[in-house]
């Protein structure tokens, strides 16, 4: 399959999710250019991490703006899956593809760690090869990570099942201490109502090998291309 | 016009006045003195350090660029190069920590990615007063969230560092960061001129009001006043410093590109001047055709100004178009400024109408060198004057009669203590490429595409440098390369940052030169040639000097990534071996007798060059066989603190260590301190799966290192005994808390 890693001007983790795409799963990639209008037959669009237009506003606040959301709006109102990985998550928020809004962290600071996270639902095409109630060791590089969403958001958000993610100590159990950002209800991930629009804070492609430390990024990569094979074999693409 | 307080404002003396007349052959303008007071200070001619630095060993058959250029460069196999450099920017971080900090970063990087090289990491090594005061706080916090805001914005990650803590620095902190990049051995780009008529290219931000006279600020002494100069202090911009990175490296791909070179100290000034110095020719611009970010700029102010994110780069004739197409796609704008002459001359225009003109010469290799006058600082005989049983009959805190409490607080000593407060705050995993986590040794970051990986580590020992420069900087490059074969790779280069005071007092001086002694003799020894690096004097608040303080940066290469090792203990059952001389009890100048005695006294720990190269090799050898499962250096706080950092972070492993008795004293106490606490060089606790051990004792015998089994992992407990009595007996809980909270526990904020 294809994946598309958008590349906004200030994007710093483009290249870690291509090579994570290409070179450890061995998929087709290719990079999309935030003021190209077109996404280039992808299968799978990855908004990647970094400060896209430095962030000096709200973070994502700018790159929503950019030409290829149009192209990334109309690819996931056909159903295609869309990853927004930290400043990708941002970005999705800020377009209003995902709902809920981003804070500072609690901690005032940016912190970078490897935390642990509850995979909440599996229905959705990143989380398609977990196990509900499967905890991911996978890092984290954020200042501002502390989702947010108002009381009936929040609870229509719940009530969907539109959390995929949470934050949680080692073993699972959701815990304050061993939240990292003051995330409401210590969400990690959303997804969108259709379900295939997913944001997470989390670094998936900076957990893909040993030698990095951990592979329990893997399962994100794994269910996209898991889900597309599965789509693929009742031949139903999604029209690019 | 010019005067002597106008002279005194530029920092130049009268006889430096004399010789800018005489070499111009008539009285300089205003715009021309300016040029010749930042070209000729401190902070850009070396003048005071340039005849010791020329006895620095520079070459070596793995040195593709030695000093000289915006960084060095080291052969590292593939056909690629590492590119790197370490710079201080203590001036601007104490004035204004955040942006000080934050621009440091910066100026580093785009002198990394001028040559044509990919950053992939960065280090810091910083210097803070004693943390429990406010104002160490304030500049801490500050300095962090300035590299932090930076680094991870542009995204390189931030591998490892080292800090401590020191009275001397509280009027003067040490911010000195290094970065290192990689690129293609036979694509490096240098910073020169040349060809006549080809075009000089201006790019990057608008050139502002800001940082005018910054290197000349970085050339004089701190007083009350200081705070005064704020505005000398540039804004960062990392997001246009990112813009800037993508666009020159794809630049960089054309040939299109003659030479490039970042406008850091002086600006305009230093890259038009030293870009045509190094290809023999000369530059002519025209200052109002430089982009401006303010209206009725100068040509003074436009020549002198250190606003930050901008490149000077010489294209060649015809090919114009092609370049400025790849900044327009990066939304940069680039601004034909002038060309390329034949006639050596720096010409500078405005409108048309020549406003200063000075040859390149005169501004580079005709400035002042000065052979200043040295002597032995008084204080030394003092100082290295150590009676160890007076330490206890004066009088000592009970913690110096206890070892359990005395590690504690050695492990809770700030210097000594986990740094996760800090480097959480830092990404340091972007690029997917970190292989060794910060606070587990030298940085290491995978090669991607090459199954090799680089080893990185800045140290030094400024407390050791006070009390012996000459054998401190010893140590400090032997520390450096240490840590570097630690993680299994073998050292190839070095970089140096020289932080001093004053050098016009012939103490200073004299610290100076013999540092720079010893850095050539252990780098020689050694085998890490210098690849390039800074000098930072004039680091006194109110004619307080800090410690004699150079910082060494080693690069070392692991020709199998995965062949890595770590600090941390691994497994349970595992012996752990002691590799290098027998215990001497050098206490001397020790975290020991500074944190319990309250004494910086003694000579620094002896080091043999031969003992700690064959050391070096050894590890290298044993990480390439896979026999050990983890490193670590014997260092601040001697064996004791080594063997409890090896048990941290590791779900509380514990360990036994059973270690000879030293005679350093008449007081056991002392006796029993120096065997834990000593701060001997060239040790290494190894620990060792017991089926390799026999053949880790093989290697080591052939490798002429002393090696004795010292121990085992295990437990939950930190057990360590002097000549067969208990020394040690902690819980390696206890102890870690007292490690993992020393720093923290000065910033707790008491938020939802």
């Amino acid at each position: 399959m294809k994946f598309g890693v958008v590349v906004f001007p200030g994007s710093n983790c483009d290249e870690d999710a291509f090579h994570a795409a290409k070179d450890v799963f061995g998929q087709d990639a290719e990079y999309l250019w935030h003021k190209d209008t077109a996404l280039k037959g992808a299968d799978v669009v990855i908004l990647p991490g970094g400060f896209a237009h430095g962030d000096y506003l709200r973070t994502g606040a700018m790159a929503r703006f950019s030409p290829i959301m149009g192209a990334v709006r109309g690819f996931a109102e056909r159903g295609g899956p869309v990853l927004g990985i930290c400043n990708g998550f941002q970005i999705l928020l800020e377009a209003g593809l995902l709902p809920g809004a981003m804070l500072r962290n609690r901690g005032l600071k940016y912190r970078c760690e490897h935390v642990h996270l509850r995979v909440e639902q599996t229905d959705t095409p990143f989380t398609a090869a977990a196990v509900a109630g499967q905890v991911l060791r996978i890092p984290i590089g954020h200042g501002e990570g502390n989702y947010f969403a108002p009381a009936d958001m929040l609870e229509a958000i719940e009530r969907n099942r539109q959390v995929v993610l949470r934050y949680t100590d080692p073993h699972g159990k959701v815990d304050e201490a061993w939240n990292p950002n003051g995330s409401i209800n210590a969400v990690a991930g959303v997804c969108n109502e259709a379900r295939n629009v997913v944001g997470m804070m989390p670094h998936p492609e900076r957990a893909c090998e040993a030698l990095l430390g951990g592979v329990d990024g893997r399962a994100v990569f794994e269910s996209v291309i898991k889900t597309f094979r599965l789509a693929d074999l009742r031949r139903a693409q999604v029209p690019a | 016009m010019i005067d002597p307080e106008l002279l005194q404002r530029h920092g130049l003396t009268s006889d430096e006045y004399e010789r800018i007349v005489r070499f111009l052959g008539r009285e300089p303008n205003l715009t021309e003195l300016g040029i010749f007071s930042v070209m000729w200070s401190e902070h850009c001619s070396y003048k005071s350090s340039r005849v010791h630095l020329k006895t620095l060993p520079t070459e070596g058959p793995q040195v593709l660029q030695g000093p000289g250029e915006n960084a060095g460069a080291i052969d590292i196999g593939d056909g690629l190069a590492a590119v790197f450099k370490i710079e201080s920017h203590n001036h601007p971080s104490f004035i204004e920590p955040y942006q000080g900090a934050a621009t440091g970063v910066g100026g580093i990087i785009r002198d990394i990615f001028t040559m044509g090289a990919r950053p992939i990491a960065l280090l810091n090594s910083l210097r803070f007063g004693p943390l429990d005061a406010p104002a160490t706080r304030r500049l801490l916090e500050g300095v962090v969230a300035g590299i932090a805001g930076y680094g991870n914005s542009i995204g390189i990650p931030t591998v490892g560092g080292e800090i401590a803590f020191e009275p001397s620095y509280a009027g003067n902190p040490l911010v000195n960061v290094f970065c290192l990049g990689v690129a293609k051995a036979s694509e490096i780009i240098k910073g020169v001129a040349s060809g006549a008529g080809n075009s000089v290219y201006y790019v990057g931000a608008k050139t502002g009001r800001d940082g005018i006279h910054g290197a000349t600020m970085a050339s004089a002494e701190f007083d009350e006043k200081s705070a005064e100069k704020r505005p000398a202090v540039q804004v960062g911009d990392p997001f246009m410093e990112k813009l800037l990175l993508e666009a020159c490296l794809e630049v960089m791909q054309t040939d299109a590109l003659v030479g490039i070179q970042d406008m850091g100290a002086a600006g305009l000034t230093c890259s038009t001047t030293e870009m045509g110095s190094r290809g023999g020719a000369g530059v002519e611009i025209d200052v109002a055709l430089v982009p401006q970010r303010e209206s009725g700029m100068t040509p003074y102010e436009i020549m002198l100004s250190e606003s930050q994110e901008r490149m000077l780069l010489v294209v060649k004739r015809g090919r114009e178009a092609e370049v400025e197409r790849i900044f327009d796609k990066w939304d940069l704008h680039a601004v034909r400024i002038g060309a390329v002459t034949t006639d050596g001359q720096l010409r500078v225009k405005e409108r048309g109408i020549v406003v200063g003109e000075i040859p390149n010469r005169a501004l580079t290799d005709e400035a002042p060198v000065y052979r200043r006058p040295m002597g032995e600082p008084e204080y030394l005989r003092d100082v290295q004057r150590l009676d160890l049983d007076a330490l206890l009959r004066d009088g000592v805190k009970a913690v110096a009669n206890d070892p359990n409490a005395a590690l504690l607080a050695l492990l809770a000593s700030p210097t000594i203590a986990s740094k996760k407060w800090i480097y959480r705050q830092y990404d340091h995993m972007v690029r997917t490429n970190t292989i060794n986590l910060p606070g587990h040794g030298a940085g290491v970051v995978r090669i991607k595409g090459t199954g090799r990986a680089l080893a990185m580590s800045v140290d030094g020992n400024g407390r050791y440098c006070y009390l012996d420069p000459y054998r401190g900087a010893m140590l400090a490059v032997a520390e450096a390369s240490r840590n570097v074969a630690c993680a299994g790779a073998r050292p190839l280069g070095a970089t140096n940052c020289l932080n001093f005071g004053n050098p016009e007092r012939p103490a200073i001086m004299w610290q100076f030169a013999k540092a720079v002694e010893g850095i050539g003799a252990a780098c020689r020894a050694l085998g890490v040639p210098i690849t390039g690096g800074n000098v930072s004097l004039y680091n006194e608040t109110d004619g307080s000097a800090i410690y004699p303080t150079p910082t060494i940066g080693v690069v070392g290469l692991l020709e199998h990534a995965d062949r890595v090792v770590s600090g941390r203990f691994k497994e349970t059952g595992d012996v752990i071996v002691l590799l290098g001389p027998e215990a001497a009890g050098e206490i001397g100048g020790s975290e020991y007798l500074k944190v319990v005695h309250g004494a910086v006294r003694g000579a620094p720990p002896a080091l043999d060059l031969d003992a700690e190269r064959a050391l070096q090799s050894l590890l290298v050898a044993l990480a390439d066989e896979r026999l050990i499962r983890s490193a670590h250096d014997c260092s601040d706080g001697g064996i004791a603190v080594a063997v409890a950092e090896c048990c941290f972070e590791t779900n509380g492993m514990g360990a036994e260590l059973s270690l000879d008795a030293v005679q350093a004293a008449r007081d056991a106490r002392i006796n029993t301190a120096a065997a834990l606490f000593g701060e001997s060089a060239t040790r290494v606790l190894i620990s060792v799966e017991p089926d390799q051990l026999t053949a880790v004792l093989e290697r080591a015998t052939a490798a002429r290192v002393q090696a004795r089994v010292a121990g085992n992992t295990g437990g939950n407990r930190l057990r360590i005994s002097v000549g067969g009595a208990a020394a040690i007996d902690l819980a390696i809980g206890e102890a870690e808390l007292a490690w993992s909270t020393a720093i923290d526990r000065h910033f707790v904020r008491r938020v939802a």
